[in-house]
C-alpha cells in the first residue's frame, strides 16, 4: 500500500465518531463570525451596526492576495463589528449578528438535488469559487483560487484530493464521503476542469474502508478520477508526504507542490466547491466532530460560521467531567482553547476534550540521543538538534540545518522517550529565522 | 472544566520512556546471561551482581551527594552499565575489581560528563578497558566452560579462541561450539546464538535499528573474508572472526549504545564500517587479541564529528521526479 517514503508514526486512532451521520447544530441567537483566517490578511467587514443580511450575503471583502471574502451564516441584524477571541488564541475582528429567522439569498439553490453538468469555463469557476470564500479546509485555510491559479509558467499535471484525515479522532472527513460522495466527485471533476487537467486522485487512508469502497463505486462513473486507499500513517495528510505518497514525487525544500506538477485540495474543500460552483452557496458552514475519549456522544456537525463552539459543545452533551484540555482540531496539530467562547472558523474541524490525565504532559529527562525523533521526522530533519540549537538562539545554524522545512506535525514530541519539547522549541526557533529571512529579504530589495 | 490546560500541540505522547527501553535492552540481554550463568556458574552471578550493584550505588551517591541533584537510577541506565560492563568481564574477577571498574564506568565516564545522554565514551567500555590496561593478567585469564560450576576465583582457566590464534598451539572449539558459547571468554560475549537472539528482540522493539550491528557485522565478513582468501594461512577465517571475541557483543550491544553512537542511518554505517576495519586491525596487527572494546571506543570518539557532517536524508533531496 502506498504510503510517504521518510518517517512517520501511527498513533492510536480513536475514531470514535466514525459513521455517526452528519447533524445540522441549531442557530443560536447570535454569531459572531470572523474576518480573521489562519493566515493572511483578516478581511474588510462592509457591512456596519444596524444593518440587515440574509444567510449567504458577503459581509467581509477579502482585503489582499492571500485573504477570503466573508459571508454573513445567518440571518439578521449586525450588532456590532468588534474584536473576538478565536481560535488562534487572539483577539481578531469579528462580525456580530443578532439572529432573525433563517432568510437564505434567492440566488442560493437549497434543494438536494445533486446538479452533475458544470458547463462553465475555467475562468467563471475561478470567480465564483473566489467569491464564495473558499479556503482550504484541511487547517491552513489557503484561499482556495489561489492554489488553483498557478503561477506563471507553471501547469499542474495531477489534482490530488487530500481525503486522508491522518489525525487520530477526528471523522468529519469521513463521514463527508460517506454522506455525499457524489458531489465530492462532481467538485472534483469541476477542479480539474479549473486547473485543465485530465487526471485526480483521491488519496484515503486505509482506516476508512468505507468511503474507499463507496467512493470508488461512484468514480466508475467518473473520466480521470482514481481513488487511492494509503497506508494509516501520520502525517499521510501533510501536502507533501500526501504527494509523495501518490505521484512518488517530493516537493523541494521551499518549494510549492505545482513545482512537481500537483495540485491539492482537501476533500472538504471539494465539497465546498461543488456548492459554490454548483448551488451558488458560498462558505457559510463546515463539518466538524465533537469528541474525545470521555464524550457521551461522540458525533459529527454540520456547524454554521460563527456559532459560538459552546452552543454546538452543549447540543452534543456538554463537557465532560473530569476535562482538563479542549483542542479546537486533532490531538497532533490542534490547538488548546482557552474556552469555548469562541466562533466556528473555516478550519474548525473538531472539538476534543482530553481528560484530566491526558492534558498534562510528562516531565522531561535528558536527551539520550535514541535517534527515534530523527527517524520519525517526516522532512528527514534532526529534532534534537533544532531543539537544541533553539535553546542557544543558534539562528543560522537552524536555518542551515533545514528548520524552516518544518511541517510542525509533532511527530518528534509524540515519539521522545525523555518527553522533551521538541516542536515547542523547534516552532519557536522557525518562526524566528522566518523573520530573520524576510527581513534579509526586504533588505535586499 | 473550571481550568483548562493550555498548550502547544501536539497534545498526544505515544508513551515511550527511557526506562522502557533500558529495560527493553535489559530483557534482549537476558538469554545471553542465561548461557553465561550455565556456562560460567556462579562466578558469573557474583560477576553480575556486583556490577550491577556497585554501578547503581556509585550512581546513587554520585547524584546524591556530590551533584545534590535528584537520582535517576530508576530510569535502569546505571543498572544497564552495571550489566553490560559484567557482560565484558571474565566470570572470575575478583569482587574490588570489579567495584573499581564500576566507579570508572559510573563516576568517570558517565556522571563526570553530566549523567545520561552526555557522555561522549560508552560508559561499560571505559570500565572495561580500565581493567584491562590496571589488571592486564586478571582481565585475560578467562575460565574455561564448566556447566552450573561452583567455582568463581578458584575456576580452571583457559585461553580464549582469539588469544589461542594469537599465540598458536590449541585447537580451536567447533563452529557449532562457538556458536552457541561453549568456549573461554568474558561472561556474556560467548553465545552468539543468545545475542543474535537479543538483537531479533530490540529490532522488533524498535528499540535500535539495523544499521550499526549490521554494519560492523558486515565489515568484519568483508575486510576478514579478503583477507583469508589472499592467504588462508596467515589469517584467521571470517566465520571465526564473526563468532569469537567480543564481535556480536560489541556489535549487538556496545556499539549501539544511543548515547555514544551516531544519530542518523548514513552517519550509523559510517560509524560501523570504522568499528568492523578497526576491529580486525588490532585483532590482525595489534599487541592485543580482542580489539572490538578499542575500536568502539575509538569511533566513540568520532561520532560528534560524524553527526557534524552527516546528515540525514533530507526530504526532496533526490531527483524530483523519482
Amino acid at each position: 500500500m502506498k504510503s510517504f517514503r521518510i518517517g512517520g508514526i501511527h498513533p492510536a486512532e480513536n475514531k470514535f465518531s466514525a459513521g455517526k451521520k452528519i447533524q445540522t447544530a441549531a442557530i443560536p441567537k447570535m454569531v459572531a463570525i470572523p474576518l480573521a483566517h489562519y493566515i493572511g490578511t483578516p478581511s474588510e467587514a462592509i457591512v456596519k451596526k444596524g444593518d440587515l443580511v440574509k444567510v449567504g450575503q458577503m459581509i467581509g471583502k477579502a482585503n489582499g492576495f492571500i485573504s477570503a471574502n466573508v459571508h454573513a451564516s445567518v440571518s439578521g441584524k449586525v450588532n456590532k463589528i468588534d474584536v473576538q477571541l478565536d481560535a488562534s488564541g487572539y483577539k481578531r475582528p469579528a462580525v456580530f449578528i443578532d439572529v432573525e429567522g433563517d432568510e437564505w439569498l434567492e440566488t442560493i439553490d437549497r434543494t438536494p438535488e445533486i446538479k452533475r453538468e458544470c458547463h462553465l469555463t475555467k475562468q467563471e469557476i475561478l470567480s465564483k469559487i473566489q467569491d464564495a470564500g473558499i479556503v482550504g479546509l484541511g487547517g491552513a485555510t489557503f484561499p482556495a483560487h489561489v492554489k488553483l491559479s498557478p503561477p506563471p509558467g507553471k501547469k499542474a499535471e495531477v489534482l490530488i484530493i487530500n481525503a486522508v484525515e491522518c489525525e487520530s479522532y477526528l471523522t468529519c472527513d469521513h463521514q463527508l464521503m460517506l454522506e455525499h460522495g457524489e458531489e465530492i466527485l462532481v467538485g472534483t471533476t469541476i477542479l480539474m476542469k479549473a486547473l485543465e487537467v485530465e487526471k485526480a486522485i483521491i488519496g484515503i487512508e486505509n482506516n476508512k474502508k468505507d468511503a474507499i469502497q463507496h467512493l470508488n463505486e461512484l468514480a466508475k462513473s467518473y473520466k480521470g478520477i482514481v481513488i487511492e486507499p494509503l497506508k494509516v500513517q501520520y502525517p499521510q495528510g501533510g501536502e507533501k508526504q500526501l504527494i509523495d505518497a501518490l505521484i512518488h514525487r517530493q516537493v523541494p525544500s521551499g518549494k510549492i507542490p505545482i513545482e512537481v506538477g500537483a495540485v491539492v485540495q482537501n476533500v472538504g474543500t471539494t465539497y465546498a466547491v461543488y456548492e459554490a460552483v454548483q448551488k451558488n452557496k458560498p462558505m457559510i458552514d463546515r463539518v466538524m466532530t465533537i469528541t474525545g475519549k470521555n464524550a457521551a456522544n461522540p458525533s459529527n456537525y454540520r456547524v454554521r460560521l460563527g456559532v459560538y463552539l459552546s452552543n454546538v459543545v452543549e447540543e452534543a452533551g456538554g463537557v465532560p467531567e473530569g476535562t482538563g484540555k479542549i483542542i479546537g482540531g486533532g490531538p497532533m496539530m490542534g490547538r488548546s482553547l482557552m474556552n469555548l467562547n469562541i466562533p466556528m472558523a473555516k478550519g474548525s474541524a473538531g472539538v476534543l476534550y482530553m481528560k484530566d490525565e491526558e492534558s498534562v504532559r510528562k516531565p522531561v529527562k535528558n536527551c539520550i540521543r535514541c535517534t527515534k525523533c530523527v527517524n520519525v521526522c517526516p522532512m528527514g530533519l534532526e529534532p534534537f538538534l533544532l531543539m537544541a540549537q533553539s535553546e542557544r538562539n543558534m539562528w543560522p545554524e537552524m536555518e542551515a540545518n533545514r528548520v524552516m522545512d518544518c511541517i510542525e506535525c509533532g511527530s518528534c514530541s509524540y515519539t521522545c522517550p525523555s518527553n522533551r519539547p521538541l516542536l515547542d522549541y523547534i516552532r519557536y526557533g522557525k518562526s524566528t529565522v522566518g523573520n530573520i529571512i524576510r527581513n534579509r529579504n526586504v533588505k535586499q530589495i | 472544566m473550571e481550568k483548562l490546560i493550555i498548550s502547544p500541540a501536539p497534545h498526544i505522547h505515544g508513551g515511550d520512556s527511557i526506562s522502557k527501553n533500558m529495560t527493553g535492552v535489559m530483557i534482549a540481554l537476558a538469554p545471553a546471561l542465561v548461557a553465561g550463568l550455565y556456562f560460567f556458574g556462579l562466578g558469573a552471578l557474583i560477576v553480575t551482581v556486583t556490577a550491577v550493584v556497585s554501578c547503581v550505588l556509585f550512581e546513587y551517591l554520585i547524584q546524591k551527594f556530590i551533584m545534590k541533584g535528584e537520582t535517576t537510577i530508576l530510569d535502569g541506565s546505571a543498572a544497564l552499565t552495571g550489566l553490560l560492563l559484567a557482560f565484558n568481564l571474565p566470570s572470575n574477577l575478583p569482587v574490588w575489581m570489579i567495584i573499581i571498574g564500576s566507579l570508572v564506568a559510573i563516576g568517570v565516564a558517565k556522571m563526570s560528563f553530566g549523567g545520561l545522554g552526555n557522555n561522549p565514551f560508552n560508559p561499560a567500555l571505559v570500565g572495561r578497558v580500565f581493567l584491562l590496561i590496571s589488571f592486564p593478567v586478571d582481565m585475560t585469564t578467562w575460565p574455561v566452560v564448566a556447566p552450573l560450576t561452583t567455582a568463581y576465583l578458584d575456576a580452571n582457566t583457559g585461553a580464549t579462541v582469539l588469544s589461542m590464534l594469537k599465540e598458536g598451539g590449541a585447537t580451536l572449539p567447533s563452529t557449532m561450539d562457538m556458536l552457541i558459547g561453549n568456549m573461554p571468554g568474558s561472561l556474556g560475549e560467548i553465545s552468539a546464538v543468545a545475542l543474535l537472539i537479543g538483537l531479533v528482540y530490540m529490532l522488533i522493539r524498535k528499540i535500535i535499528t539495523w544499521h550499526i550491528p549490521v554494519s560492523i557485522l558486515a565489515t568484519v565478513l568483508v575486510f576478514a573474508g579478503i583477507l583469508y582468501l589472499v592467504n588462508p594461512a596467515e589469517y584467521i577465517s571470517p566465520v571465526v572472526h564473526l563468532l569469537s571475541g567480543g564481535l556480536m557483543l560489541g556489535a549487538i550491544f556496545m556499539a549501539t549504545d544511543y548515547v555514544t553512537s551516531p544519530m542518523n542511518p548514513r552517519g550509523m554505517w559510517i560509524y560501523g564500517v570504522g568499528i568492523g576495519i578497526l576491529t580486525v586491525v588490532i585483532r590482525t596487527w595489534g599487541a592485543y587479541p580482542e580489539g572490538v572494546s578499542f575500536a568502539i571506543l575509538i569511533m566513540n570518539g568520532f561520532t560528534p564529528l560524524i553527526n557534524f557532517y552527516v546528515k540525514p536524508k533530507r526530504f526532496g533531496e533526490k531527483a524530483v521526479k523519482g
